[in-house]
């Protein structure tokens, strides 16, 4: 391990690491624009100078690595100075260098009270300007209805570009004009296509590029941030929320290295004015076929009144994709206390089953733990669209090399762009079959590996053979060695941030009750009578028939649109609540904002509705409701934390008989990104980029024809 | 030097003549396989002598799709070098005038006055019939021979106000004489013929006399 002494202090550090890095492990500050962790080594703003004793010439520390570092000639540590008076000179001239064409605008500049380059001038630059000649201008280009360009403020520290090339997998952004007009574009101002496009907002150290839907909105000291768990995939990104009195003005990504890293999707970021727009604030009920707002009291009165003539076995419970674990504990407590049989998370009619063992619907090699397999099999998933910050880790596995990948169905075709290249091998489900018993190509590339992963999404298990297609996954997983001691390579993909939990908390239909896909069939056929859909918006509405439908949730959308009373709920920015991920992860979301109106958080609204019914739950306040959560789930009170399960689970998962399988082509759970879920539909800047998106497709589809 | 941006009005299409097609799929098969987009600044250079001399947009694309790469790494390459014209050049002739030190100390300045005066007042535009167009490069590394210029792969150097309208003359005639130095010396030799190493070396005369004793 590389030995080196900074301002003094002898340290050992890791090998291959940078100066840069060495320096921060002691404490040391080292400014720097250009250089970030995640990103490839530019070494271009020259802020990060540091003194070497002995070179007459100062280092860029981002640019220098530790094992390059050559001792002196009796083996003695190089020396590092990161405050010397003549580190401290270079960094004014670089300082001054960078203000030459910088505009002194940072009263009008949206990134003013967190801009790199503020704070860094502030600190290491100089008092004022010796630059008496005309700055350069640049033309402001349209890069899309996200990303606000104020090109004038950039000093190409490229950061951006590289985040797009290397993180995204989308080259979009290049620079041109390379020297003294040199300008960050897309080709032809085209737009960007990226859904990871607005982390360059974050990425950019200065006010070049900033959010466009909240320019001139909020100055960063204005606004109350609270920490808490994205809910538009199953990814559970850490988050930011930032909210000025009652409203969420952004939301920005938290560093969680098991998750997330620092990048949030599009969608996460920028569907914050979802939050405000269709908002149920009070409740309704039904009369003559229209809705008309009422009290608390009459809505609850109107649903005791169709509860006390209905038998519990012609009642059904559905929780939606957006839920989080005790309200959904609540729901299915009071269900339960109602004799109701029929009651289920799995909206989109997914085949996972808390019976068969947890680690047969958990992500199992954990997102973190992808890096470690060596190749990949996609059955019924588009990553980038069902959960696109954990395709970035796929894609970063890719770049490091030897990952071959296949992909079975969840894409139409070879075509389709998932920033990674595979081999597609058809979306006929008939292929895993193959895969099982051997016989299939691909099936050598397994064979090979030590570490493989199999990947199964919701496009697959939400088909009716779902089921065979688990088993089919699990017997693929246990032929080809995933399911060692060491490596469980099984990996359930989900695209509803409720589902693990709901099946931890065994949301599903007792002996007797309908699942989901039945009681919509129940409902249409008259055998189900009333039905009750916490944020459940994903059902086809028009079928269910006279069914009387209570509908607790927070948005105006095909739920509520069919409702017969409409409890008005939180969104997930408005409650506390627990959300697990994909990979089992047990998150806790903090509320940030108040529910607007008179909204009400969804438990207490059940715990509300449980008097009404007869059926009082035992619990005051969301403490002694979570208090009752953990004791019939423990695992639920470990934050941050995924308890490992034994993938004898899925052994035994391989272990059923296979059904016939349907000829259909696999698909993807998404077919819309932007508008997968009430709040996205809501958002008039999801409405855009999914108007965009579609007429891109269009275009590109009459260039192919 | 202004910025180097695309020209305002662009073909609508381009494509490598089938022996281009032919030369540039052998460019790409000197470098590994995966990595043949190395290639891109020779086969861009070739579609700009397919294109007269300039590069136009579409031409970026077809380069770019040709090496399987995205539009906007080829088109941050064609915008840095300055060898890739951007706009239309000169039907019959692009000047471009070294003005670098050795050949501004020997007058390239009168030769960009007589570039002003008989082509076009501003460098990097047509002249009226769009037969000639001029700019300023920096050093071609023939300043023993200057003042110099480049036109099209030739150059022609030892230039004088005189030379040079005599140069364009010629060019105006569509009549291109010999490259290389215009004031009669041959290469970089002294003007009146050779002035040191005017005998054979001792070895060689020995050489030669045993030859021919043989």
């Amino acid at each position: 391990m590389p030995r080196l002494i900074i301002d003094g202090q002898e340290i050992e550090v890791p090998k291959g690491i940078t100066v840069l890095q060495a320096c921060e492990m002691l404490g040391a500050e080292i400014p720097r624009f250009c250089f970030h962790e995640r990103l490839s080594i530019a070494g271009n703003c020259r802020m990060c100078l540091v003194e070497q004793v002995g070179l007459s010439k100062l280092q860029p520390s981002c640019a220098l690595s530790v094992d390059d570092l050559r001792p002196g000639n009796d083996g003695s540590p190089v020396k590092i100075r990161t405050n010397s008076r003549k580190v401290r000179e270079a960094r004014q001239g670089v300082m001054q260098f960078l203000l030459i064409n910088h505009p002194l605008d940072c009263p009008i500049c949206d990134q003013g009270g967190e801009c790199d380059l503020q704070d860094q001038a502030m600190a290491y630059g100089v008092e004022k300007s010796r630059f008496h000649e005309n700055k350069r201008a640049v033309e402001d280009r349209d890069i899309g209805p996200l990303v606000k360009t104020i090109m004038t403020r950039c000093i190409h520290c490229t950061r951006c570009i590289r985040f797009m090339t290397e993180v995204a997998g989308v080259a979009e952004l290049g620079a041109i004009g390379r020297g003294e007009d040199m300008e960050i574009v897309t080709y032809l101002e085209q737009g960007m296509t990226s859904e990871l496009q607005g982390n360059v907002i974050d990425l950019c150290p200065v006010g070049a590029l900033t959010s466009r839907p909240y320019a001139f909105k909020a100055r960063p000291w204005e606004l109350s941030r609270t920490e808490s768990i994205d809910v538009m995939d199953a990814v559970g990104s850490n988050i930011r929320v930032d909210t000025r009195g009652r409203e969420v003005m952004r939301v920005l990504p938290r560093l969680n290295e098991g998750v997330n890293e620092e990048w949030i999707s599009d969608k996460t970021r920028f569907s914050w004015d979802g939050l405000r727009l269709q908002r149920l604030d009070r409740p309704y009920i039904r009369k003559d076929g229209k809705l008309f707002s009422a009290s608390w009291q009459d809505a609850f009165a109107a649903i005791a009144c169709c509860a006390e003539r209905t038998f519990a076995n012609r009642i059904g419970a559905i929780a939606g994709d957006m839920a989080s674990a005790e309200e959904m504990f609540a729901f299915k407590d009071l269900m339960v206390r109602l004799g109701v049989k029929s009651i289920d998370c799995r909206q989109d009619g997914t085949s996972l089953h808390p019976d068969l063992g947890r680690s047969t619907y958990l992500f199992n090699p954990t997102i973190e733990g992808i890096r470690h397999a060596d190749s990949l099999l996609l059955i019924g998933t588009n990553p980038r669209l069902e959960a696109s910050i954990l395709n970035t880790r796929i894609r970063k596995r890719f770049l490091e090399g030897g990952f071959p990948i296949a992909v079975a169905g969840g894409v139409p075709d070879s075509s389709a762009d998932l920033t990674y290249d595979y081999k597609y091998l058809g979306s006929n489900a008939s292929l895993l079959e193959d895969i099982a018993s051997g016989s299939h190509e691909f099936c050598c590339v397994l064979e090979a590996s030590s570490h493989p992963m199999i990947m199964v999404g919701q496009g697959a298990l939400r088909r009716p053979d779902g089921r065979a297609l688990l088993v089919l996954a699990a017997q693929i997983a246990q032929r080809f060695g995933a399911l060692s001691a060491s490596w469980n390579g099984f990996s359930v993909l989900h695209t509803a941030a409720s589902r693990v939990a709901g099946l931890d908390l065994g949301l599903v239909p007792y002996e007797g009750g309908h699942d989901v896909p039945s009681m919509v069939n129940a409902a249409r056929k008259g055998a189900l009578d009333l039905l009750f859909l916490l944020s459940a918006d994903e059902l086809d509405m028009s079928s269910l028939g006279a069914a009387f439908v209570v509908y607790i949730g927070s948005h105006g959308d095909a739920g509520a649109s069919r409702a017969d009373v409409i409890l008005p709920g939180a969104a997930y920015t408005e409650k506390s609540g627990i959300y697990v991920n994909t990979e089992g992860r047990v998150q806790l979301a903090h509320r940030a904002i108040f529910p607007p109106g008179e909204a009400r958080e969804d438990w207490s609204i059940l715990r509300a509705l449980s008097t009404v019914l007869g059926q009082t739950l035992p619990y005051d306040c969301l403490e002694s409701l979570q208090e009752a959560m953990y004791a019939s789930a423990p695992h639920l009170s470990e934050f941050d934390q995924i308890r490992s399960e034994s993938a004898r689970q899925v052994e035994a998962l391989a272990a059923l008989p296979v059904s016939e399988l349907d000829s259909a082509p696999l698909g993807s759970a998404i077919s819309d990104f932007y508008l997968s879920n009430p709040i996205a539909r809501a958002s008039a800047v999801m409405a855009d980029l999914s108007f965009r998106e579609k007429s891109r497709r269009e275009a590109a589809g009459q260039s192919d024809a | 030097m202004s910025a180097r941006r695309l020209a305002a009005v662009q073909p609508n299409y381009f494509s490598f003549n089938e022996k281009n097609i032919a030369w540039a799929k052998e460019q790409v098969a000197k470098y590994p396989i995966g990595r043949g987009a190395s290639a891109i600044i020779s086969l861009m250079w070739r579609a700009q002598e397919q294109h007269g001399g300039w590069l136009p947009e579409p031409a970026i694309r077809y380069v770019a799709d040709f090496l399987s790469m995205p539009y906007i790494r080829a088109f941050e390459i064609a915008t840095f070098y300055t060898m890739f014209h951007l706009s239309p050049v000169g039907r019959k002739a692009h000047i471009q005038v070294c003005t670098s030190l050795p050949c501004m100390l020997r007058g390239s300045d009168e030769l960009i006055g007589v570039c002003k005066n008989r082509i076009v007042s501003e460098p990097d535009i047509l002249s009226a019939d769009s037969s000639f167009s001029w700019e300023r490069v920096e050093c071609l590394g023939a300043c023993v021979n200057a003042p110099m210029m480049l036109i099209g792969s030739d150059t022609y150097e030892d230039l004088t106000v005189k030379k040079f309208n005599e140069l364009l003359d010629h060019l105006e005639a569509d009549n291109f004489p010999p490259p290389g130095p215009q004031n009669g010396r041959h290469s970089s030799e002294p003007l009146g013929g050779a002035t040191t190493l005017t005998t054979l070396p001792a070895e060689e005369k020995i050489k030669r006399r045993n030859a021919d004793a043989l």
